[in-house]
């Protein structure tokens, strides 16, 4: 028998004696609300009123042609409330806040959405809320910034070790281990000490649900392959639930490639070479390390995905050939996203257009009565600073310069 | 276990024994080597290690920095390991590795033990490997006779503290609050009742830290726990004074 909270030989709890209680509390009410069946009701009405469940399914039909061949499908995270898969978990967190009776909430976050969602939840719920996010992050994700600050949170850029994502989990846990008594730490992804993988792996499985509901009832018959980018794995782990029992369904997870897997420069740490196993932030998975255990700088153009360590669950399936692992460098996101705003008129986040790279690489291999589905974890809106330097795009820039004098002139 | 009885001994002399913490590697192993022996030549009894790791969740801004300025500076992990056999070999007290999990995990915890065996290191603090998760490490320490020292914490029960207790060796180090290293701790009568708790749970001797850093603080301790932890305070001093500020600090400590 695999011991609690792992999933093959990966995950566990690695946790300082200070929060052994916290996690005791947050095992405690996760086991009891698994178990009422009235707590999954109030959350999906939750999110079929306050957020736009079910996210539809969209057939990208001109996607579709321009690769001759596969169905493609598209499942709409993008229409959730706040833009992304993210708020799917932090409501549900949102809710064992509540019965747990802690009034301050804290939260990491990458690209800013995550920060966004809780920040939203924290609102809705009269929470007080703080947000770590890496200086790096808080520079490349500025709108994100702006409206966590308007709806009321903290966000305190974190300046140590690398700057991303992983240096503000370190600070989220740095405040949790004084603050515990009034507040939660709201997790993010599918990663972390247990039972956060599997408490972000159960809220997120509401995509998974649907989506496999929507294909059989569009298509008639399940996708020949689903793709979902990774980060720290939890769209993807969504999705994915709803097809790991169907051995004809290959689910394909998308790393960010960086500037390539040669390069020492992404965040690949399955489908390159360069991850190996570790023990960090909690749980044990594959990390990008050096050989003495430090662990290295990562590189993505999207910030969500820029990151160390990947969710010991997805770790699990990957060791265990359920999942294939690939990874999209940043100048196959950018041409991707380009293709799918002028084909379909959607614009996906940065992160989720990792996806929509390995779809459009296999899609000629398939056949026109085969579907493929791509979940797309959240809207591009976010990065409209950095798609417009990447495009280098002129009348934004002049755009920007125009108004950054006229705020130097108030001066 | 040997680093038991070694603080046990010791505390027939002393009515409460200093533990100082250095950032291996930070600001350099000389400094490394300056500052152990002001504190060895000034009364210090026992002296944690650290070896440094990229994400240490469980220490505050000074250490942090210290820690990843010594990655940056090209401290590798079989740097310490060699620098812990040169101080070991040289001072007659008992030095301790303190670190995360993934140093030892990295480098293979049965290698890992045993070299810090031969290294002639005494015990371990890991903070983020709680008994649970440590089922072999604890194994391999009873193999090697090196102390797993384990911790208490404010928010430690009884209960817990008394399976903590019979799952550690050496001595047990007490956290004095929540939070992590560096700030200030209130030795005010919530910690007085906490260190009833502790001596309770168990018969090891009892270390406290977080936060200790002046004579009064000793003071305060003496009587109510065996060693008093000293440890951002010297690693700031260092940084802001050198190495050679630390002898009349220690002195003037007991
Ligand atoms: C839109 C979007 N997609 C994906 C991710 C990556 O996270 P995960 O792998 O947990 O889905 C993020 C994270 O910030 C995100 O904002």
């Amino acid at each position: 028998m695999t011991k609690k909270g792992y999933y093959g030989k990966w995950g566990g709890a690695f946790i300082p004696e200070i929060l052994h209680e916290t996690f005791n509390e947050l095992n405690k009410v996760f086991e009891e609300v698994k178990a009422d069946p009235q707590f999954w009701e109030d959350y999906f009405d939750l999110m079929s009123t306050y957020s736009c469940r079910p996210t539809p399914l969209t057939h990208a039909e001109n996607l579709s042609k321009h690769f001759g061949g596969c169905q493609m499908y598209i499942k709409r995270e993008d229409l959730n409330h706040t833009g992304a898969h993210k708020a799917n978990n932090v409501m549900g967190q949102g809710l064992l806040v509540k019965r747990m009776g802690k009034s301050r909430v804290i939260a990491e976050t990458g690209a800013g959405q995550h920060g966004v969602a809780t920040a939203t939840m924290a609102a809705k719920f009269g929470f007080e809320c703080t947000i770590y996010m890496g200086e790096e992050d808080v520079q490349r994700q500025r709108p994100n910034v702006f409206w966590m600050e308007k709806l009321g949170a903290t966000v305190i850029p974190v300046t140590t070790g690398a700057r991303t994502l992983k240096d503000a989990i370190n600070e989220a846990f740095r405040d949790w281990v004084s603050s515990m008594d009034t507040t939660h730490y709201v997790m993010g992804t599918v990663c972390g000490p247990h039972p956060f993988p599997e408490m972000v792996a159960w809220f997120q499985s509401i995509i998974g649900q649907e989506t496999r509901g929507q294909i059989l009832s569009r298509f008639e018959k399940l996708p020949a392959k689903v793709y979902a980018c990774v980060g720290g794995g939890s769209n993807a782990m969504g999705i994915f639930q709803g097809f790991l029992a169907d051995s004809g369904v290959e689910l394909v997870g998308v790393e960010a490639g960086g500037l390539g897997l040669d390069s020492g420069q992404h965040a690949a740490r399955l489908a390159g070479k360069d991850g190996s196993q570790g023990v960090a932030q909690g749980y044990k998975t594959m990390f990008l390390q050096d050989n003495d255990g430090q662990m290295l700088d990562t590189h993505s153009v999207a910030a969500g995905l820029d990151y160390i360590g990947v969710s010991p669950i997805l770790t699990d399936l990957w060791e265990k050939g359920k999942i294939r692992f690939e990874a999209a460098t940043d100048e196959e996101v950018l041409d991707a996203l380009d293709l799918t705003m002028k084909k379909e008129g959607i614009i996906p986040a940065l992160e989720s257009a990792h996806a929509f790279v390995q779809a459009f690489k296999d899609a000629g291999k398939l056949s026109a009565d085969q579907a493929v589905i791509i979940n797309m974890s959240g809207r591009g809106d976010k990065d409209i600073f950095t798609i417009a330097h990447a495009y280098d795009d002129p009348s934004w820039k002049k755009f920007i310069m125009k108004k950054g004098k006229a705020y130097a002139a108030e001066k | 276990m040997q680093l038991k009885n070694d603080i046990r001994s010791a505390l027939t002399d002393k009515k409460i024994l200093l533990m100082t913490h250095i950032v291996l590697g930070y600001p350099s192993f000389e400094a490394n080597r300056e500052t152990i022996k002001q504190m060895v030549e000034n009364g210090v009894d026992l002296i944690e290690l650290q070896i440094p790791f990229s994400e240490p969740v469980a220490d505050g801004p000074i250490i942090l920095k210290a820690s990843q300025d010594a990655i940056a500076s090209g401290v590798k992990v079989r740097d310490c390991l060699d620098f812990a056999a040169e101080i070991t070999a040289t001072y007659p007290i008992p030095f301790l590795f303190m670190t995360y999990y993934n140093i030892l995990f990295k480098f293979g915890l049965a290698e890992f033990f045993a070299k810090a065996k031969r290294t002639g290191i005494k015990g371990f603090i890991i903070p983020d490997l709680p008994p649970e998760e440590g089922e072999q490490y604890l194994e391999l320490a009873r193999k090697y006779q090196i102390a797993p020292v384990l911790i208490f914490a404010p928010t430690s029960t009884d209960q817990r503290m008394r399976f903590l207790s019979s799952q550690g060796e050496g001595f047990i180090y007490c956290v004095a609050r929540k939070g992590v290293t560096g700030r200030k701790s209130e030795l005010n009568e919530e910690f007085d009742s906490y260190m009833g708790r502790c001596r309770q749970a168990t018969d090891l001797p009892i270390a406290v830290g977080f936060g200790i850093s002046s004579k009064e603080d000793v003071e305060l301790l003496t009587g109510k726990a065996d060693i008093a932890v000293i440890g951002t305070a010297t690693i700031k001093l260092v940084a802001a004074n050198g190495p050679h500020a630390v002898g009349p600090f220690i002195a003037s400590l007991r």
